[in-house]
């Protein structure tokens, strides 16, 4: 999977990849207005424009929003994929690969229950998703 | 009674559309801008205001040497013409220039070209593209489960898409693809990014378009019968992350860009003879049709698959065949306008009968931007 595309990474969002090597999916959240998580990460809230952010853990877990099952071809991936956005328990929403599951709508039912895993890439963990073992979210 | 301050005077495709090897993507802008000028009996001389997208509206300009007053290379996606239009009848109307050309040109299918058409987003790269949807057939689709599951539209529903804008190219000699399909045929064509199968994608092709822009009053001076604009259009954008958008289920830019445009022209939805909306894949039209207002949420898909929109419909939609059947050079917001102008002239193959108000809705990158205007044949209302 090496040649998979890395992301380019800038400092604004360091601590999210710094996060993903020690296993843990890191959001921004504001503490200005509703305290809410947001995503991608910036150092301002969307919502409100504060600086006055600051990071915390997602819990990890998330349910399958929507998706597709890509035969378009992508360094390093294997078509058919699957290319997911997951809603997180935070009540963001993220891209996603899913993991440990077939490629086939079969498997992909929307609002299964899905938890966060971790890819391997080059020097990189990067965030991924995977249905949840023992069911529901 | 409100009279027309703006009008379409000129307006051509490339001489040849589909494969055309032979032209660069500046020859395609090039081929187009001649056509349309050549029409309205104008030169570049005669030219002071150039919009362009995908391109640089200045290397647009030297090679055709125009020498304008005003320009603007906004550059949103394939809606960005249409756009353009609004920004330039916003430029006549406030004297920047009096003149304007938009060009449109692009080497999609033979890539006769130096740079891809879209700005790239830091953003999308570090947290989408490293998923692998690099291409706009599994990156535009992604809400459509969504979609599916909320609101209740179904594989049958956005395969009648394509089968009815089929319906419409058969009477386009320029199109693309005329044989005419079934739902069968789409369901069961070669499968892109499930639940998308080929013929829910559009084409890929060589081609351009290019209008001319004045003043109403200025109209009555050319050879071509004056399409005139209706209020000023509408515009907005949501973000180049598709796995962003607010709401699988409906689009903001859509919403926000159609609102606009039907408040400032004043008109209700009944009032529309003739639709164009971008259908780069076959759900767009269903989005369009919701998010502009023309049936209530969740029921786009059954409108068209009922047949309303087909010929002989109550709102005939993408008349020309769409991106799905007519070309789609991959900015297609050109070849939407270039159909909505033909119906308003009563010039296009697919006529609508008595057809006085078109309105014209295109998308940007894969729901990140929007455009809309309304154009009529008539210069009072």
């Amino acid at each position: 999977m090496s040649d998979r595309m890395q992301p380019t990474i800038y400092s604004e969002t360091q601590f999210y990849w710094d996060g993903a090597k020690a296993g843990k999916l890191l959001l921004n959240a504001c503490t200005a207005c509703d305290g809410g998580a947001y995503f991608p990460p910036r150092p301002f809230c969307p919502k409100c424009g504060s600086r006055d952010v600051t990071v915390q853990e997602a819990s990890g877990k998330g349910t399958l929003h929507s998706y597709v099952i890509s035969h378009m071809p992508a360094p390093g991936y294997e078509p058919p994929f699957t290319v997911a956005v997951v809603m997180l328990e935070e009540g963001v929403k993220m891209m996603s690969n899913i993991l440990d599951c077939p490629a086939d709508p079969e498997a992909l039912e929307l609002d299964m229950a899905l938890e966060v895993t971790f890819e391997a890439r080059g020097d990189l963990m990067i965030p991924q998703f995977r249905p949840a073992k023992g069911g529901a979210a | 009674m409100s009279k027309a301050s703006i009008a379409i005077v000129g307006a051509a495709e490339t001489t040849r559309m589909g494969k055309v090897p032979e032209l660069s993507q500046t020859g395609l802008h090039a081929d187009a801008a001649l056509n349309a000028m050549a029409e309205c009996g104008l030169t570049p001389a005669d030219i002071d205001g150039i919009a362009t997208a995908g391109h640089d509206s200045a290397e647009i300009a030297q090679y055709l040497g125009i020498t304008p007053t005003w320009q603007d290379s906004t550059s949103i996606g394939g809606c960005s013409f249409i756009l353009h239009v609004r920004h330039a009848a916003a430029a006549i109307a406030t004297g920047l220039c009096k003149t304007v050309l938009i060009t449109h040109g692009e080497s999609g299918r033979s890539n006769n070209r130096a740079h891809r058409p879209l700005f790239p987003s830091m953003q999308q790269q570090e947290f989408e593209a490293i998923y692998g949807p690099l291409f706009p057939p599994s990156r535009f689709t992604l809400p459509v489960m969504r979609k599916m599951k909320d609101d209740g539209l179904t594989l049958e529903q956005l395969a009648m898409v394509a089968v009815v804008q089929r319906e419409w190219a058969s009477r386009h000699p320029r199109a693309t693809a005329h044989d005419p399909i079934t739902v069968d045929d789409v369901l069961s064509a070669k499968m892109i990014a499930w639940p998308f199968t080929k013929l829910m994608c559009c084409l890929v092709s060589d081609g351009g378009g290019a209008l001319i822009l004045t003043s109403a009053e200025r109209a009555q001076d050319f050879p071509t019968k004056p399409v005139y604009l209706r209020g000023m259009g509408g515009e907005s954008c949501e973000g180049p992350m598709v796995s962003q958008m607010e709401d699988f289920t409906s689009s903001k830019a859509f919403r926000v860009s159609g609102k606009a445009a039907f408040e400032s022209a004043g008109i209700r939805h009944s009032d529309v003879d003739h639709l164009m909306i971008y259908d780069a894949f076959a759900h767009l039209p269903v989005y369009g049709l919701e998010d502009l207002g023309f049936v209530a949420k969740g029921e786009g898909g059954a409108f068209i698959a009922e047949g309303n929109t087909r010929p002989g419909g109550r709102l005939p939609l993408n008349t020309n065949g769409g991106g799905l059947s007519y070309m789609h050079s991959g900015m297609y917001g050109m070849y939407a306008l270039q159909e909505g102008v033909r119906q308003m002239r009563g010039l296009s193959p697919a006529q609508v009968e008595g057809a006085k108000l078109s309105v014209v809705h295109g998308v940007g990158g894969m729901f990140s931007g929007a455009a809309t205007v309304v154009l009529t044949s008539e210069d009072q209302w």
